[in-house]
């Protein structure tokens, strides 16, 4: 299995500016291992959710810190990963029980979060060895029904 | 060149903004400032055309947010109108069509506006 996994890599400064460069780059992986369409644009905005909260909130929006976006591939799925070094991000505070009563709060941050897990698979966060972050999202080939 | 513009046309007291290209977290201000040119103008009674929007993510969304409250205080609001499939999925994921109106064609929207002015 190991044997088959392929690994595209992205390290780029935390600017706005590059989001749209992150998205093509992840959706070009995800179009040529056979994604179609809506699934595309789904890998694609969670990319860029996780990108986005990295630059406001774990960089603060401090331009020219580095942002990793890996994309790994497997027999059965395509994972992301994106690692900063930014301050630590703890998603659970942020964690969003209640859609409805949410936007009737009329509140914006955190909507990012909700997508991302909305979009893809499985979303976790995680410290990586040297004290980095990481967000990991995984997009199975075949969702089971 | 930032890949995305809004562009504005008023129809008598409607204002209308047309967004083009992709709205992220880099173009959301240009379009919060469109807004907020409208707001200080007391421009409240808006049509966001989104016929040629590409993208839309969570920075985008939340300048519609950001501003709802503000505009529907004073009378006005933001009637959605023309978007493609592909933005409306997003719209759709977060509960937007609940509270937003959306139309299929600007001049629905514009005609709501003026029939519920005279």
């Amino acid at each position: 299995m190991t044997d088959q996994t392929k690994e595209y890599k992205l390290k780029i400064p935390s600017q706005t500016k590059n989001l749209e460069l992150i998205r093509n780059f992840v959706g070009e992986v995800a179009r040529k291992v056979g994604f179609e369409g809506n699934e595309i644009d789904k890998i694609e905005l969670a990319v860029d959710e996780a990108c986005t909260n990295v630059i406001q909130h774990a960089y603060k929006r401090q331009e020219g810190k580095d942002i990793d976006v890996a994309v790994k591939l497997d027999y059965q799925k395509l994972t992301i990963v994106v690692t900063d070094k930014g301050d630590t991000f703890t998603p659970d505070q942020v964690e969003i029980p209640d859609l409805e009563k949410y936007l009737a709060e009329l509140r914006v941050g955190g909507l990012g979060i909700y997508l991302m897990k909305s979009l893809m698979d499985e979303v976790e966060y995680e410290s990586g060895p040297e004290g980095e972050n990481q967000v990991r999202m995984v997009k199975y080939f075949l969702k089971e029904e | 060149m930032s890949g995305f513009c809004v562009k504005r046309i008023d129809q008598q007291e409607v204002a209308v903004l047309y967004l083009q290209g992709y709205l992220d977290a880099h173009t959301a201000p240009d379009f919060e400032q469109a807004l907020q040119t409208l707001v200080d103008e007391n421009s409240v009674y808006i049509v966001v055309n989104l016929a040629e929007l590409t993208y839309i993510s969570s920075a985008g969304l939340g300048v519609f947010m950001g501003f709802i409250e503000d505009i529907r205080g004073k009378g006005g609001d933001i009637k959605l109108a023309e978007m493609n499939d592909k933005v409306f999925r997003v719209f759709d994921l977060l509960g937007f069509p609940v509270l937003y109106e959306i139309y299929q064609r600007e001049s629905e929207a514009i005609e709501k506006y003026n029939q519920s002015r005279s």
